[in-house]
């Protein structure tokens, strides 16, 4: 399609200047264009230009395996897109609450994270952030003599992140379920843009732990990008085993989770274990079991030796043997199939209005992975086969995981197989010195979904604006949707098959 | 069916580990106790302190705070370990937060425990986990106590599912500002005698996100701690051999 906005690579940068700045009714009408053919949101945040002293909107599309960019000038109000595509829904309500620009017209207007704005605007949502959490919020309420209202959390029963959600249930069956998050938020986006560089990667890394290695993947990409720094192969290959290591650990972590939840206790306890086994592998490599410290800018810290390299892939092989046997034993119990299949289902047309990603979005039939259509790195030599079902239930969602497992285990073996045990840590210590007036787009397909960062460089080189996306930001309304009319006992499994990162959310 | 299930639970055997009747090495790129050398220049510590994103290293001293480490490791790379070195010594966990500042030759930290704590919880110990910011790396490697490998109810450990159950409150992450007021009500609602534990870096002194407004500079801004636990996050031998140490006589290495 004819559009004005300019084609951008993932892990490219481009000069900032290149990306068209848009008037806004132009700016509004090409993005219509995009969602009217199917067009997925990257990224859409404002970020304040000091160069040109204003606002400015800036958006990255996704479409048919090519990413558009573009800006515009953001005012103290505008138009919302929702009334077109509920994808920018949770885009617009960040944007209102981290610059104070309303969105007219958007369908729930509502905090996301619960903060002050960056620019001492006006809180457009009635908050005075000296009251605690959740301030003036417009909770969703069924109105009915026999209509109940359960809140669960922030505090959960397991030992999980702090998130409230609210449920309007008639009897057994839940009618609405609304999710608050923002009690994670530790303000991270306002720290990057003040931070000293060195501190960039261990605050990405803990932005969320489980997702260390893609956060960590995405920020080295983008810096690598911005100083024009070229990797070595042994490290794309390091960086790509740690990825999938890291989507081992937690998709194995999940079944089990999953089989608990249905109290099928046995798979709980083993793929407890064997997760544990991933991560040890990890900690093997890098001395930390979340792989915290391996990636950075210009390769990885720690190399992978012969001796390692042996003992990791005959820990593979009996790993393997052990969650097929476990999984196949797990996907035949009718207790479990009874509890997984037709529950908390997420129909297609609803995860594609939404822009659902990830598990959760292939579970629900949508075609779409980071590796396979924007690769970067070692990714652009491996043929990946696309894995989706079609149920969009917690079965679709446990199985999608269970064929990645089975996936990632064949990746691994072969990285394993063409590692080459070199490698010096090529990483230093010193602070690049990054091309001003640039922008770069950097995704990575974490174990979650779509995982996207920007950078965009001030006319000094310093970073002017950090945008971190985690999958989960597309994901959360996924579960809301899915729990309706399920019985509120449900819950816990639905909860579980999503497995959404809260702090990964709130930053 | 049954006998699949009956079959697998064979296959995969006892998986629990001999802790602590057999001591457990963790491999040899773990990052445990640092030991700080005397010899090279304080130009080298200097920079390694420069470094440190937590600024953990005081250049004058020579001493690490394992409060605020995140144990990345940088400063032996930066210092090709003339400065400091990680070894496997996993029993990191402190009763007291001065001794978490670790200086020259320190080779371990006594855990000073207090007899009280023993008596009343050394058979039976149950702890409400809040997750007050935390990445998900600490509550991850706090659950996997609870699978096969570790084991922590065979110690009498057990995580409970309200603070009204429990005689104490583990808490993970550096607690912001949004979370502040759920975890009093925890604490509160935890029947005393009770006992804090701090687990983590982001816990123990904010971790790396100590200086922003949205969040506090550690629990004990706010609650009194009995136990700190470092790391990022903590290895779940340092949580163990902590909990071990602290609230009972299994490893006979602390004084009461």
């Amino acid at each position: 399609m004819n559009t004005c906005f300019i084609n951008v690579e993932n892990g490219v940068k481009i000069p900032f200047d290149i990306i068209p700045m848009l008037n806004f009714e132009n700016f509004y009408e090409e993005i219509i264009n995009f969602v009217n053919s199917d067009a997925s949101v990257v990224l859409f945040f404002v970020f304040e230009n000091k160069d040109e002293d204003e606002l400015q909107f800036v958006a990255v599309l996704r479409q048919e395996d090519k990413l558009f960019a573009a800006r515009s000038k953001a005012l103290s109000e505008y138009p919302s897109f929702c009334t077109h595509s509920l994808k920018f829904q949770l885009f617009e309500r960040e944007i209102a609450e981290q610059y104070g620009i309303k969105p007219i017209g958007h369908p729930w207007f509502k905090s996301v994270r619960y903060h002050n704005n960056f620019v001492n605007a006006d809180d457009l949502f009635g908050n005075d952030y000296k009251n605690d959490i959740p301030g003036a919020y417009p909770f969703y309420k069924v109105e009915g003599e026999e209509i109940h209202e359960v809140a669960v959390g922030p505090i959960h029963a397991g030992i999980i992140e702090p998130g409230h959600f609210r449920f309007n249930c008639a009897g057994e069956e839940i009618l609405n379920l609304e999710i608050v998050h923002g009690y994670q938020h530790r303000g991270i986006e306002k720290q990057l843009l003040n931070a000293d560089l060195k501190k960039f990667p261990f605050i990405l890394e803990s932005a969320a732990g489980d997702t260390t290695i893609a956060h960590a993947t995405a920020f080295s990409e983008a810096i690598e990008g911005l100083t024009n720094t070229g990797i070595d192969d042994e490290s794309k290959k390091i960086r790509a085993l740690a990825l999938e290591l890291e989507r081992l650990a937690n998709h194995v972590g999940d079944l089990g989770a999953l089989s608990g939840d249905v109290a099928f206790l046995p798979p709980a306890a083993y793929f407890g274990r064997i997760r544990g086994e991933f991560l040890n592998i990890l900690l093997n490599i890098s001395g930390n079991r979340f792989g915290k410290g391996l990636v950075r800018p210009s390769g990885v810290r720690f190399p992978v030796s012969d001796g390692q390299k042996h003992n990791f892939v005959s820990k593979i092989n009996e790993l393997e043997k052990e969650i097929i046997s476990i999984a196949d034993m797990m996907f035949v119990q009718p207790g479990v199939l009874g509890r997984f299949e037709k529950t908390g289902i997420v129909k297609h047309n609803t995860a594609t209005e939404l822009g659902l990603v990830g598990v959760a979005g292939r579970a629900s039939g949508i075609d779409y992975d980071v590796r396979r259509s924007f690769p970067v790195s070692a990714w652009k030599d491996i043929t990946l086969d696309n894995i989706i079902e079609h149920s969009g239930d917690v079965m679709g969602r446990a199985m999608v995981r269970y064929r990645e497992i089975k996936q990632s285990l064949n990746l691994v073996k072969s990285l394993l197989d063409k590692l080459e045990c070199s490698n010096p840590d090529k990483c230093g210590y010193k602070q690049p010195v990054l091309e001003p007036s640039s922008f770069i787009v950097s995704m990575q397909e974490a174990w979650r979904g779509e995982l996207a960062h920007c950078i965009i460089t001030d006319s000094k080189g310093a970073i002017s604006r950090y945008k971190i996306k985690d999958p989960s930001f597309h994901n959360w309304n996924g579960l809301e949707l899915a729990v309706r009319n399920e019985a509120i006992s449900n819950f816990p499994v639905c909860n579980k098959s999503f497995n959404l990162s809260y702090c990964g959310f709130d930053l | 069916m049954i006998l699949d299930v009956i079959k697998n639970k064979i296959e995969q055997k006892c998986k629990t580990s001999n802790y602590p009747k057999e001591k457990i090495v963790l491999p040899e790129n773990y990052r445990g106790m640092p030991l700080i050398k005397n010899g090279c220049s304080d130009d080298i510590v200097r920079e390694c302190a420069e470094n440190c994103p937590v600024d953990a290293i005081d250049s004058t001293k020579r001493t690490i705070d394992l409060g605020k480490c995140l144990f990345c490791g940088d400063c032996e790379k930066i210092s090709n370990s003339e400065f400091v070195e990680f070894t496997g010594n996993y029993e990191t966990g402190v009763s007291s937060r001065e001794d978490l500042i670790v200086g020259v030759n320190t080779k371990k930290i006594e855990l000073s425990t207090n007899a009280v704590f023993k008596k009343l919880f050394g058979r039976s110990l149950q702890l409400r986990v809040v997750s007050a910011g935390g990445c998900n790396a600490c509550e991850a490697d706090i659950n996997v106590l609870n699978t096969p490998f570790y084991d922590l109810a065979r110690f009498g450990i057990q995580f409970v599912a309200s603070p009204r159950h429990a005689d104490g409150l583990l808490v993970i992450g550096p607690v912001p500002v949004n979370m502040e007021l759920a975890l009093k009500k925890s604490y509160n609602a935890i029947p005393d005698p009770k006992v804090v534990i701090a687990s983590g870096c982001c816990a123990i002194s904010g971790g790396i996100f100590k200086n922003n407004p949205e969040q506090l500079k550690g629990v004990d801004e706010i609650l009194d701690v009995d136990l700190y636990i470092p790391g990022c996050p903590p290895h779940p031998m340092t949580a163990l051999s902590a909990l071990l140490r602290f609230f009972t006589n299994k490893l006979q290495s602390s004084k009461a």
